[in-house]
């Protein structure tokens, strides 16, 4: 390896790029797919087979050591409105009165969904979400600045924040029980919950489960997994026996990851900055060239003026000298005929008196 | 290891974008020295 | 400059009706400042984690850099495209976009949770990946490009000749820089809501987003110049030289004609982009009728009347139009933030702006007049320093 190479892989290596280039593995391809961490976890909510009982959000308020609410987890009065995420409450149960098969109510747990490709990751400006290998969307509040472009971007408006914490507010969400995931446990909701509305798996296994159930019981559910494609999809999968939007999971978040949305945008970025100078500098080029060439034509534009009246002006001085020298000689010549015709009659006064 | 270098779009794009925008901010550094390379000899007119 | 200081002191003493008003906003202001940094962002604001960027984002962030475009497109048509005989619209132009994005990032500091954080983007983490990161980035560059341009100005009223002199020199590189960031990042705010295609209605929605605003940003630029030349020389015509009142009366003219073409423009690619998504049928919905208020009355409209004042050299009908463009501008950027996001929710979810939230907007631009003021009355904006005539480029 000759100096220079070395040179140039030291610098990527400040890009952080030393493992792209030194692994000659990836099959060379202009289309660029990527499929997710193989092997990664996610959870199935089968919305048919959850009565509503809280215990998920009971579970996620201790494991989380959360603040304890006003109303004791099982006061059914709380589904009376619709719920969400906020300071100190990372998962609700909403009810969906009259929306069933029967004409009763669905009930359906709602957290975040822990995306593939997480819009809040992708817009975050100092890189505070993460997707871990396990499948959970890590957030990191040591970094984060507060400007809430995750919450915006949230194809759910899942993520939370504290407008009343003064000093150090935090996003507030669901860490799909990140910690308890690493130590090898289930989460929390996962655990608690009575009625296996809550299945824990290996994502891939999950959406097999999903179908399978699907397959044995078409009467029993709609033939879609919420989450499965949704925004390229999500680690959190969904069942359901009536459609997804009657129990308020959004059917116009579209397949498109997250990132694609902007890529196009932020690839225009470098390409402005490579471009625009060249330009500009030639628009001022040419206009700076107009000027010189419009001050040029002037001033030969005066020049010719000033030549033409000077050599009008020497002509004239011409003339003039001629005329005087004409006059100078007609003069002399007077001048000397006189002398000649005074002499002369001296001459002649002379010879008189003589 | 996994056999291949990313996993998500997301990582991918971190990565490309962050060398994209290493490589923006020294071409802007070098236009200055670039321009001043290519007007320093011009005639004030 | 020393007649600067005097002729600045209005006669009557400071108890002018503008002062008193001012100094009420600031009392005000300083009241609700103390609220939102001891109580946080919930004292004072209506945002709830369904609407995140309320009136604070979508005006003084929003709309506050559109109308601040001023500087980058005079000093572009001066220097770069061979406009020189504006050249003395260059200088209050610059200080207003100057002003204009610090007060942008003052108000920044009161929309984020955690303001100290505010350099974190560039100290501590990089989030390559958002568009956000760009706009930080362009901001913190193209206020530095600002300052620069900027700070010849003060340089000259301090009398440091050396430095002012370097960055006279500098003049075409900083002008080139300052288009190139604010091409990215007025296009990047618009590119920020480009993440959010299930809450932004289909008819505010458009991967043309960054295109729209870039070219609406330029139009905000040329109409706020105007605009402000006009209320300026109500103000300070006492503060102005023969070149400023001069280049003042020709750049009606051309700034107007120049507005009317950009309006045009940034009209039909409005036109193209409901095309090329399909979006006719939501023109006949309550929110159609809302665009079409917008792009007919707040775009069509001041494009014909810049037209109609450049052909009648009518001087008022151009700085009315002025103004109407500015208000425009304004609206598009609301309706983009607040009105068309979140269309989707019932009324009850929805955002409306706190009154405190409002006021301190007030709070901050009225600070940024009185900066302005401050200015004005003593540096060489209006007028050319004698020392220092301004050399050509």
């Amino acid at each position: 390896m000759d100096r220079s190479r070395r040179k140039l892989l030291k610098l990527f290596a400040a890009a952080g790029a030393t493992t792209a280039l030194a692994q000659p593995a990836q099959a060379a391809s202009a289309n660029k797919h990527f499929d997710g961490y193989p092997g990664s976890y996610g959870v199935l909510h089968d919305t048919t087979r959850c009565v509503g009982c809280r215990s998920c959000e009971a579970a996620c308020n201790e494991v989380n050591n959360l603040p304890k609410p006003d109303k004791p987890f099982d006061d059914k009065s709380v589904f009376e409105e619709k719920r969400r995420t906020k300071t100190g409450v990372f998962t609700v149960v909403n009810r969906y009165d009259g929306v069933g098969k029967d004409g009763g109510p669905v009930y359906r747990k709602l957290q975040c969904n822990h995306c593939l490709e997480p819009a809040c990751g992708n817009v975050c400006f100092v890189h505070a979400f993460t997707k871990s290998p396990e499948g959970a969307v890590v957030y990191d509040p040591s970094v984060c600045v507060g400007c809430r472009y995750c919450l915006l971007a949230c194809p759910w408006s899942l993520p939370g924040y504290e407008y009343d914490n003064a000093f150090s507010p935090v996003v507030v969400r669901c860490t799909m029980c990140y910690p308890r995931i690493k130590e090898g446990k289930l989460p929390g909701c996962v655990e608690a919950c009575p009625m296996e509305a809550l299945t824990f798996g290996k994502r891939d296994d999950l959406i097999k489960i999903a179908r399978d159930r699907i397959e044995k019981h078409p009467d029993r559910y709609i033939d879609h997994i919420y989450g499965e494609k949704e925004i390229s999809g999500t680690s959190w999968l969904y069942l359901s026996g009536v459609p997804f939007d009657k129990i308020g999971l959004s059917t116009h978040v579209g397949v498109t990851p997250p990132p694609k949305l902007t890529a196009g945008a932020l690839g225009a970025v470098p390409m402005v900055v490579g471009l625009w100078p060249a330009l500009l500098t030639g628009v001022w080029a040419i206009n700076k060239r107009k000027e010189k060439v419009a001050a040029q034509e002037q001033a030969e534009a005066v020049k010719t003026a000033i030549d033409q009246t000077t050599t009008k002006a020497n002509a004239d001085l011409d003339d003039y000298k001629k005329k005087a020298e004409l006059q100078k000689e007609k003069a002399i010549d007077q001048a000397v005929k006189k002398a000649l015709a005074e002499a002369e009659k001296a001459r002649e006064q002379a010879e008189e008196k003589a | 290891m996994h056999d291949s270098l990313f996993h998500t779009l997301q990582d991918f794009m971190t990565t490309s974008e962050g060398i994209t925008y290493s490589i923006v901010i020294l071409s802007l550094v070098s236009f200055v020295f670039f321009w001043r390379f290519l007007t320093d000899r011009d005639t004030h007119d | 400059m020393s007649n600067g200081t005097t002729a600045a002191l209005p006669a009557r003493g400071w108890l002018t009706p503008f002062n008193v008003i001012a100094g009420a906003i600031i009392v005000m202001g300083l009241v609700l400042t103390f609220m939102r940094f001891t109580q946080g962002l919930g004292a004072v604001t209506n945002l709830d984690s369904y609407t995140p960027w309320g009136f604070w984002i979508g005006f003084d962030l929003l709309a506050g850099v559109a109308l601040a475009a001023g500087g980058y497109t005079t000093s572009a048509g001066v220097y770069l495209f061979g406009m020189k005989k504006y050249h003395a619209a260059v200088r209050p132009a610059i200080l207003t976009g100057f002003l204009g994005y610090s007060l942008v990032v003052v108000a920044l500091l009161y929309d984020v949770g955690r303001p100290l954080r505010l350099p974190y983007p560039f100290l501590v983490q990089q989030g390559t990946t958002s568009v956000m990161f760009e706009v930080a980035a362009c901001v913190a560059l193209y206020l530095t490009v600002l300052f620069l341009e900027f700070s010849s100005a003060p340089l000259e009223w301090l009398g440091i000749k050396k430095v002012a002199r370097i960055i006279s020199k500098l003049t075409i590189l900083l002008t080139i820089f300052g288009v190139v960031l604010s091409t990215l990042h007025q296009s990047s705010l618009g590119a920020m809501y480009l993440m959010a295609p299930s809450k932004l209605h289909p008819l505010w929605y458009s991967s043309f987003m960054p295109v729209f605003f870039f070219v609406s940003s330029i139009a905000a630029g040329i109409s706020m110049v105007l605009f402000e030349a006009s209320i300026s020389h109500k103000f300070f015509h006492h503060k102005m030289d023969k070149h400023y009142e001069e280049a003042s009366a020709q750049l009606v003219f051309g700034f107007g004609k120049a507005g009317s073409v950009v309006l045009a423009a940034y009209f039909a690619i409005k036109v193209i982009g409901v095309s090329l998504d399909h979006n006719w049928k939501y023109l006949a919905t309550g929110y159609g009728a809302w665009f079409l208020v917008e792009i007919l009355g707040f775009v069509l409209l001041p494009c014909f009347l810049y037209a109609l004042g450049v052909r009648d050299k009518n001087k008022k009908l151009i700085q009315y139009t002025a103004g109407w463009t500015v208000l425009g501008i304004i609206v598009n950027r609301l309706n983009v933030s607040l009105v068309a996001f979140n269309y989707h929710l019932p009324n009850d979810l929805r955002y409306v702006p706190h009154w405190m939230e409002i006021g301190i907007s007030v709070f901050l631009i009225t600070v940024a007049v009185l900066v302005f003021r401050f200015i004005v009355t003593r540096m060489p904006i209006f007028f050319e320093h004698p020392d220092f005539p301004q050399d050509d480029h």
